[in-house]
C-alpha cells in the first residue's frame, strides 16, 4: 500500500448483493464522493474474515469499512449477523491494540441506497482524514517481519 | 548403534520450564542420552557461555532454543546457536510465538522501565536510574548490560529456524515424538521432516477433542462465563457451556491435557498453518455463536456491542501466547483514543 504522506489508504468491503449494488448505483447516479478509497467486493459481508481486516491494518490501511445488507436482508440469511458481532469484537480488539476504533466502520447499505453509500463513504474518509495515517504504517520491518503471506488453502 | 549426535539447549527470555520439559522425558531421558550427548545446557550442566562460543561452526547436531528474544543477549545467542547447530529448533511457545513474555508487547521499554524502576511501591530509586548498557565506575572499570529491546521478538524474527515445537511447555508425548524422529534419523530409518515444519498436527484442537459436540451441531451461547466463576461440567464442550476455550483456533497435538483436567484451552500450541492470526480466528468462532436468536432483527448495533462486551480483554485471551506473531504484533498509540 501507498506510503506517501497525505494520501490515505482506505478500504471498503462491499457485499455482492446489497452494498456493491448500492455503490454501483452511487456511481451511475454520478453522486459526488471522494475517490481516496479502494473497494473490494465479496459475496457476503461475512466473507470478510477478521484476519483480512487485521492484515489490512498491518499493511498500512488507515481505515477499513465493511458494508453489507441490512439485518434480515442478507442473501445468505444470517451472514451479516456474524459480521456485526465480528465488527463489534474487532473494534474492542483494535482499541486494545491502541488504534482508534473509528478506523473500522460497519454500514448497512441496500441495493437502492446509492445516496447512503456516497454519504457514509464521504463521512468515513473525512473522519480518517482527521485521524491521519495509522500508527501501524510506521511499524518498520525490523527483523524481517514483513514476510507474512496469506495462506492459500483454508480449512 | 549408529553415530552419536550432539545436543545443545539454550534459553532466551524463558522461564526455564522448557528445560524442565526435556528432563520430563523421565526414564526416556536415558534413551535420549544413548543417542545424544548434551554438549551445552546452562540449566543442566556446568558450562560457560564461552564454551559455546569456542565450538566450531555446525559442530552441534541439534540445538533447542527456548524462550523469546527480549534483549540483545538473547539475540546474540540465538545467532551463535544458529552458527553452531546444524538443526535449530524453536522449542516451546516462547521461541515459537513469543509466549507469555511476548505479552509485554502491550507495553514498551519506556513504560516497563517506568513501572519497574520507578513506580512500584517497593522501588527505592531516588535518582531514577534506569538500566544502561554501559557504565564506568570511578576507577575506570567498565560494566556492560545487554540492551533491553522495545518489543519482544520470536526466534525466527532474528534467525533462520528449521523446526518448531509448540506448547508451553511441550508435553511428554510431544517430546517422545521428537525423540523418535531424531532416533530414526540418526539410525538412518527416515529423513527429518521438511524445513519449517511445526512438529504437531495440522488440525484444530476441537477436531481431536473428546468433548466436541459433533460437526454440524449449532452452538449458541447467551452468556459468557469465566472459569473462575463456575464449576464446569466435566464432559460438555466448554464453549457450549459459555466458557471461553481456544480450541477452535488452536493447533492439535498437545493431547489436550488441559481439557482432560477440566480446564479450557488457552491456545499455547498456536494457530494451524491455515490461518495468519490466532486471535482473528478465535474472534470469528466467538462471533458465530454469541447470542444468535430469533429476534436478531430487533437488535440494534448497541445491543450487539453490549453482547460482545461480555468478553473482557479479548487481546489477552486471544493472544496469550502469540502476540509477537500476531498480525499487529504490538500495541501502538493512535490519536484521540
Ligand atoms: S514455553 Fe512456557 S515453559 Fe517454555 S520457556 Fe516459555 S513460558 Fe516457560
Ligand atoms: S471448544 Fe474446547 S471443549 Fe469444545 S470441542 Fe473445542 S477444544 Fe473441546
Ligand atoms: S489444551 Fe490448549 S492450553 Fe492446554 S496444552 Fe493444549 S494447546 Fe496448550
Ligand atoms: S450478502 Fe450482503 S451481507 Fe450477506
Amino acid at each position: 500500500m501507498s506510503e506517501e504522506n497525505g494520501k490515505l489508504n482506505i478500504l471498503v468491503f462491499t457485499c455482492n448483493w446489497c452494498a456493491y449494488a448500492g455503490a454501483d448505483l452511487a456511481g451511475v447516479s454520478r453522486l459526488q464522493m471522494p475517490t481516496e478509497f479502494r473497494q473490494i467486493r465479496t459475496m457476503c459481508s461475512a466473507r470478510v474474515d477478521p484476519e483480512f481486516i487485521l492484515y489490512a491494518f498491518r499493511n498500512g490501511a488507515d481505515g477499513v469499512m465493511v458494508a453489507g445488507c441490512h439485518p434480515g436482508d442478507c442473501h445468505y440469511i444470517g451472514g451479516n449477523y456474524r459480521t456485526r458481532r465480528r465488527m463489534a469484537l474487532l473494534k474492542m480488539l483494535l482499541q486494545q491494540f491502541g488504534l482508534n476504533p473509528r478506523r473500522l466502520r460497519l454500514e448497512w447499505v441496500s441495493a437502492g441506497e446509492g445516496q447512503k453509500f456516497a454519504r457514509v463513504v464521504s463521512e468515513f474518509i473525512e473522519e480518517i482524514r482527521k485521524l491521519g495515517p495509522s500508527p501501524y504504517r510506521k511499524q518498520g520491518a525490523k527483523h524481517g517481519q514483513e514476510n507474512i503471506t496469506c495462506p492459500e488453502k483454508r480449512g | 548403534m549408529a553415530r552419536k549426535i550432539s545436543l545443545a539447549l539454550k534459553r532466551g527470555a524463558s522461564c526455564v520450564g522448557c528445560d524442565i520439559a526435556v528432563v520430563n522425558l523421565s526414564q526416556k531421558l536415558f534413551d535420549l542420552l544413548e543417542i545424544a550427548d548434551i554438549v551445552f545446557s546452562p540449566t543442566l550442566l556446568d558450562v560457560k557461555y564461552d564454551d559455546l562460543r569456542k565450538m566450531p561452526d555446525k559442530s552441534i547436531t541439534i540445538g533447542l532454543y527456548h524462550g523469546a528474544v527480549r534483549n540483545s543477549d538473547n539475540e546474540e545467542f540465538a545467532k551463535i546457536m544458529r552458527d553452531k547447530c546444524q538443526v535449530l529448533i524453536a522449542y516451546g511457545a516462547c521461541a515459537h510465538m513469543g509466549g507469555i513474555p511476548g505479552l509485554a508487547n502491550v507495553s514498551n521499554r519506556e513504560k516497563i522501565f517506568q513501572t519497574v524502576y520507578k513506580e512500584t511501591f517497593s522501588t527505592d530509586n531516588p535518582k531514577c536510574v534506569f538500566p544502561q548498557t554501559e557504565w564506568v565506575d570511578d576507577r575506570g572499570h567498565k560494566l556492560t548490560l545487554p540492551e533491553f529491546y522495545d518489543e519482544v521478538y520470536t526466534l525466527d524474527d532474528v534467525v533462520d529456524v528449521d523446526y518448531y515445537v509448540p506448547a508451553c511447555p511441550p508435553t511428554h508425548e510431544m517430546n517422545m515424538e521428537i525423540l523418535n524422529l531424531i532416533k530414526d534419523w540418526v539410525e538412518g530409518k527416515r529423513d527429518l521432516p521438511p524445513k519449517g515444519t511445526v512438529i504437531a498436527r495440522e488440525k484444530t484442537l476441537c477436531d481431536e477433542c473428546p468433548r466436541n459436540p459433533g460437526k454440524g451441531k449449532k452452538i449458541t451461547v447467551e452468556k459468557l462465563k469465566y472459569i473462575s466463576e463456575v464449576e464446569p461440567d466435566p464432559e460438555k464442550c466448554f464453549l457450549e457451556q459459555g466458557i471461553l476455550c481456544l480450541g477452535p483456533a488452536t493447533r492439535a497435538g498437545c493431547g489436550a491435557p488441559c481439557i482432560e483436567a477440566n480446564m479450557p484451552c488457552r491456545g499455547c500450541m498456536g494457530p494451524t498453518s491455515f490461518v495468519m492470526d490466532q486471535g482473528g480466528s478465535m474472534l470469528s468462532a466467538i462471533a458465530s455463536i454469541l447470542g444468535i436468536s430469533e429476534d436478531e432483527i430487533e437488535l440494534s448495533e448497541e445491543d450487539i456491542e453490549k453482547l460482545v462486551s461480555q468478553l473482557k480483554d479479548p487481546l489477552g485471551c486471544f493472544y496469550r501466547f502469540s502476540l509477537p506473531k500476531s498480525l499487529l504484533r504490538k500495541v501502538v498509540q493512535d490519536r484521540e483514543v
